[in-house]
């Protein structure tokens, strides 16, 4: 599925957060969103996943406009928020439920995909423990599988690493990895930590609310004439 | 999206809405106490004080804690809708809301139903809550504790919407105890929850006038003609029309970005 940005402008009040932002998603990629705290990557997140409104510009999602279709487009997405929203209390099972209950699934349904993507996570033995039982990584492993319950052809994840210890960081960063080979799907990564990028990723360079590079990563160093991405990065946004 | 679709979501809501009550119900039950100091306790001391004529629905003389037993309802749904509306936009909730506001379904229809299925389970408080006022003798017909269900939902719904609409566009009001002085109390008591008006308007006509105007004075008189069996199609008809207002200000408006839905500070 293609997904496409275009032009897109957020202020809060007088202060602009995103500045003419455009990009262009490829299909079925692994996609790094840089930028250091506050250059807007959250904002850009609100706007994708329709909790904030767009003020200026529009995003197509396979040709769909997320203005003017927000249905249509909001079926193909699956979001990992940087805050937990798991329900500690209730087990992993009843938040998968709950998410497939909310995107029209039947409960029929939403068990069976549900059972399939804990299997695929090796979380199915699990499945009627209590979240709150689930280390750091786990919890997120869960989010991941229930943002994958619908089927999404795009998925969202805004610092899904943050609080977590360096071998889950690696392990979680692998997995999501796989998922863009084996189903297709096209992700959208935020972190501000360059370990978790590769020179080949396409990576998106935000700072101060501007694009500053789109392109593979090796490339972008390449134009910069930077040794790697983490100069590259430093030379860009400033940033230690 | 089909009717399907809108079915699946709306019991996914309340079916979510009840495991957490079932996992918290030690909170829901000391949610109890307060209602209960004020039927025990409150009246004991006020009955002596006030004293009722025979007004509709009542038949017959009747105690001070069969008057305030509507009202007593009201101030369990009262709090609970502010504390619920409070916990999706500030607290507790945020990542159930998140999860919530990705569906694809319309946002007016996901909040209604959740203000809905919060509102359910306060109702279940509400019917806990009349059973233990049997105790004190505050004893409505048989009938009249399925006849008083719509109203019980409607003024859920009703404060629930109030509760979000403040929430989400009062930020002074961001805190329980800030609801609770500037919302619940006068709320509360200018309302006929804890006398009948006719009693206000001897003491002071304007104060009589803040009452009548004021919703929670409707729906609370909603709830004790129809846990009485009788209609009373003002009572009604004010407590429906501010609801349909207050539910839709309270979603077509909603802007995720004035909570904390979003994470980080407000906007």
């Amino acid at each position: 599925m293609t997904i496409e940005a275009r032009n897109i402008s957020f202020r809060y009040g007088d202060k602009p957060v995103l500045k003419e932002v455009s990009f262009a998603l490829i299909s079925g990629g692994f996609h790094a969103l840089l930028g250091p705290n506050g250059a807007g990557k959250s904002t850009l997140f609100g706007l994708l996943t329709r909790l904030l409104a767009l003020q200026q510009g529009d995003v197509l999602m396979a040709g769909q406009s997320l203005k003017k279709q927000p249905a249509e487009a909001m079926r193909k997405i699956g979001v990992v928020f940087q805050q937990n929203a798991l329900d500690l209390d209730l087990s992993v099972r009843q938040n998968l439920l709950y998410h497939a209950a909310l995107h029209g699934l039947s409960r029929k349904q939403a068990r069976l995909r549900g059972d399939l993507e804990l299997e695929r996570f090796q979380l199915l033995d699990r499945a009627d423990e209590p979240v709150r039982k689930l280390n750091g990584g786990h919890r997120r492993r869960v989010e991941i599988a229930r943002a994958l319950l619908h089927e999404p052809s795009l998925l969202l994840l805004d610092e899904p690493t943050v609080g977590l210890d360096v071998a889950s960081r690696r392990g979680l960063n692998d997995h999501v990895r796989t998922l863009c080979e084996s189903d297709g799907l096209t992700v959208l990564w935020a972190t501000h930590l360059i370990e978790e990028v590769r020179p080949e990723d396409r990576v998106l360079i935000l700072h101060e609310g501007k694009l500053l590079a789109d392109g593979a990563g090796h490339d972008i160093c390449e134009a910069e004439g930077t040794r790697d991405l983490a100069e590259t990065f430093h030379t860009l946004t400033g940033a230690g | 999206m089909k009717v399907a679709h809108y079915w699946h979501c709306f019991v996914g809501i309340q079916t979510r809405e009840w495991l957490r009550f079932w996992q918290q119900r030690t909170r829901f039950a000391s949610a109890l106490v307060r209602p209960l100091l004020w039927l025990v306790v409150f009246a004991a001391g006020f009955r002596a004080v006030l004293g009722i004529s025979i007004i509709p629905p009542y038949q017959t003389y009747i105690t001070y804690e069969t008057y305030i037993a509507p009202g007593l309802c009201g101030m369990i749904i009262l709090f609970n809708s502010m504390q619920g509306a409070l916990s999706m936009v500030y607290d507790r909730e945020l990542g159930s809301m998140r999860v919530l506001l990705m569906s694809p379904l319309p946002r007016p229809f996901l909040l209604i139903t959740k203000l809905l299925a919060m509102g359910v389970v306060s109702v279940g408080q509400v019917y806990v809550f009349l059973l233990l006022a049997l105790l004190v003798g505050v004893e409505p017909p048989l009938w009249g504790y399925l006849a008083v269900l719509p109203a019980l939902i409607l003024t859920s719904l009703m404060l629930g919407a109030l509760g979000l609409l403040i929430a989400t566009w009062i930020k002074q009001l961001e805190n329980f105890a800030g609801v609770m002085n500037f919302v619940i109390f006068p709320m509360f008591f200018m309302s006929s929850a804890l006398y009948p008006l006719w009693r206000m308007n001897e003491a002071s006509p304007w104060l009589y006038w803040i009452c009548q105007f004021n919703p929670f004075t409707h729906a609370i008189e909603a709830i004790r003609f129809s846990m009485y069996l009788q209609w009373n199609p003002t009572a009604f008809g004010i407590t429906t029309a501010v609801t349909v207002i207050l539910a839709l200000f309270a979603t077509a408006g909603f802007q995720p970005q004035r909570t904390r839905i979003l994470g980080g500070k407000l906007a």
